[in-house]
């Protein structure tokens, strides 16, 4: 297959692929076991300009362009999913910013963000509000020139670890989600602090946490974009971000099929490598096949929101169902391949099937994204130019 | 401050063949890396150079294609690359080539420090740092695994010794050899890579440096190579069988035995 990837796009690939060789393989199975976050590994990822990637120009970064940034996921996420959650929450949390934020808040965070110094979070999610994001209850009143938050947002990546946090609080409740605004709000701000720390089934060396805000005073100036603009930025900073959960599902898709095919190879039973009977070779020519799939779907997502695509819910919300879709199968087949080794901790198929599994829940469940997806269909009445 | 880091290419260590009838390495068809214990040396010049300012400059004496591995450099943080390369260079022994990398290193003028790998993969021998030392008339501290400061013309280091560790300072200019336990080196970066992609290496030739033919080469090297052979394993061993106690007081016995207990 031939990927018609830009010299910088080669080099985006291969600089990611060696962090997840050098720095990722060789410690992934220890990172998961004791859920520790991959701080010496993200430092590497910001030294090697990978933060730069999803950045403008204009703000010390590599032209943001949503291709580029899947394939440092995809690259990352064939190492664990876990590290790569903990870049792309970072580009999540960046979007409202990048998106909506006014030009002196660009100037103030992006560059930061660029080298890697500071991490973001986005936090929309709270204990009463998932799939239906707009019950959420936290506040934001104004007061003279601040606003006073009230809430707390919950099962939010990279919470406690990030120094800045992109969050979604109702500023006027009566509106419902047109009352909704979209705030900056830096870690150490009198009133923010961290709840419960998640303990999870995969992604474990990621962060997951929750965010508690009482009479927390964050300055006007960090209003991202209008009063009551917040749930469009939220739509829209999931439909850029969606393609990095896709991203995640090819690379984590890919990662299990090379361990896959590289067991199968050198297992014997009756005299020969398990890789030689055609109900093992089948399995994974199908592994292989669903993979590029999922890949070309996602890169010619990607390609269609870098050429200036305005709507693109529904190319993003189709690509993150199959390729995560993709990944929980094909992880699943991967640990069936090993047989009973790949069930035991001594191999990484059976975390890559752990971690495959929150990609079909978080930024959208993959039912959520089919009722998107179907609502566009009956749109468009399933036509196609 | 200006850093010069003196690297070289090697054969990767994993195909490591060796010519019986000539006694050299075979160099064709074997994949060519930084030495890597010169990776050190470079990721201490670029942590130098991100601390105090100043300008890495990588220099490597080999054939043509060693401009890959300046590329390489530069990829992982280094500002140029200067080869030094030409036919009358071919078969030079530390000596000479510590004479024709000091002779490179002056012309680079105005250096504050020269940084180098420990010793090479290849020949082993440790000896190009202190000998480009020498020449230049500067002092040479080894096995450096910390840096502390360089200020008023002075660096003090920390360098490891059998013993442990040893606090010194050297006045500047100077040479430096680092060990592995200086830094992790760092994976190339975006940057980098299209730095590298557009940088104009400069290649200087022995007439560019005003080299006397006696003195490098074959003609130049006195070192003279007798022999190179992969060693043979002659390692015979035992297993002992029976219960831990058994097992103990065969031991025991076949110590005594051997005479070494
Ligand atoms: C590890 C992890 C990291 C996360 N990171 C972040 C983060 O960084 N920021 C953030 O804001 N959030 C984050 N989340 C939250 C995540 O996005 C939500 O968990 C997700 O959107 C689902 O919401 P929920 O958990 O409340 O499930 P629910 O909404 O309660 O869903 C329960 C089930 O009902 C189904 N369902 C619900 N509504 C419908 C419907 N209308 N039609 C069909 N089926 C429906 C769902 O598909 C699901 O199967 C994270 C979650 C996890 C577990």
């Amino acid at each position: 297959m031939e990927y018609f990837l830009d010299e910088q796009q080669k080099m985006i690939k291969e600089i990611a692929r060696n962090i997840t060789e050098e720095r990722i393989k060789p410690v992934r199975a220890e990172l998961d076991e004791k859920e520790e976050f991959p701080r010496e590994i993200i430092k590497e990822i910001a030294q090697a300009d990978l933060f730069r990637v999803f950045i403008p120009e204009e703000y010390e970064g590599f032209g943001a362009k949503c291709l580029d940034a899947c394939l440092a996921i995809e690259e990352l996420s064939r190492g664990c999913c876990g590290v790569s959650i903990c870049y792309a929450a970072v580009m999540l949390g960046t979007l409202p910013i990048i998106l909506f934020g006014s030009d002196e808040m660009k100037q103030k965070y992006l560059p930061q963000i660029a080298s890697g110094e500071r991490l973001v979070a986005f936090g929309l999610t709270e204990s009463g509000a998932g799939s239906d994001a707009g019950a959420m209850k936290t506040l934001a009143k104004l007061d003279g020139d601040s606003y006073i938050i009230n809430g707390t947002k919950q099962f939010i990546s990279n919470g406690g670890d990030a120094e800045i946090y992109s969050i979604i609080a109702l500023t006027n409740p009566a509106k419902g989600v047109r009352g909704a605004s979209a705030f900056v709000v830096e870690k150490d701000t009198p009133g923010f602090t961290f709840g419960k720390k998640e303990k999870k089934m995969g992604i474990r060396c990621s962060s997951t946490c929750e965010l508690v805000y009482h009479n927390c005073k964050v300055p006007k100036e960090n209003l991202i974009g209008k009063e009551g603009a917040g749930f469009i930025a939220t739509l829209k900073t999931l439909d850029g971000s969606r393609p990095g959960v896709a991203a995640q599902g090819v690379g984590l898709g890919q990662g299990a099929l090379e361990e896959a095919v590289a067991y199968a190879r050198q297992r014997v039973q009756f005299g020969q490598a398990v890789s030689s009977f055609q109900a093992v070779q089948h399995m994974l020519a199908d592994m292989a096949t669903q993979v590029e799939a999922a890949r070309l779907l996602l890169y010619a997502c990607a390609r269609t929101i870098d050429a200036g695509a305005t709507n693109y819910t529904e190319d993003g919300a189709m690509a993150k169902l199959f390729a995560t879709d993709m990944a929980m199968k094909v992880t699943t087949d991967a640990v069936q391949v090993f047989g009973g080794v790949g069930y035991t901790r001594d191999y990484p198929v059976e975390k890559m099937m752990r971690d495959a599994k929150i990609l079909q829940i978080y930024e959208g469940t993959n039912q959520i994204l089919r009722n998107d997806i179907i609502s566009h269909v009956y749109k468009r009445k399933a036509m196609r130019p | 401050m200006n850093i010069v880091v003196c690297i070289k290419q090697v054969p990767s260590t994993t195909e490591v063949k060796i010519n019986s009838e000539t006694n050299t390495l075979v160099r064709e068809g074997v994949e060519s890396i930084i030495n890597p214990f010169d990776t050190y040396a470079i990721e201490e010049g670029v942590r130098l150079k991100e601390r105090f300012g100043g300008k890495v400059t990588i220099l490597t004496m080999g054939p043509p294609q060693a401009d890959i591995a300046l590329k390489e450099c530069i990829e992982v943080g280094a500002d140029e690359g200067i080869l030094v390369s030409d036919r009358a260079f071919a078969g030079s022994d530390t000596l000479a080539t510590s004479y024709v990398l000091s002779k490179a290193i002056e012309k680079i003028g105005d250096y504050d420090l020269v940084i180098s790998g420990k010793q090479t993969m290849d020949g082993d021998t440790g000896q190009v740092g202190p000998g480009i030392a020498q020449r230049l008339g500067i002092p040479f501290v080894a096995y450096v695994s910390r840096v502390d400061d360089i200020s008023d013309g002075k660096m003090k280091a920390e360098r490891m010794i059998d013993e442990g560790h040893e606090v010194v300072e050297a006045p500047v200019p100077c040479v430096m050899s680092v060990s592995k336990e200086i830094n992790v080196p760092r994976l190339p970066s975006l940057r980098g890579k299209m730095k590298a992609k557009s940088a104009q290496l400069t290649v200087w030739s022995a007439q560019d440096l005003g080299i006397e033919d006696n003195k490098v080469g074959l003609a130049g090297s006195p070192t003279f190579v007798m022999q190179i052979f992969s060693p043979k394993r002659e390692r015979q061993s035992e297993m002992l069988e029976g219960s831990s106690a058994e097992q103990v007081s065969a031991l025991c016995d076949k110590l005594s035995e051997m005479k070494v207990v």
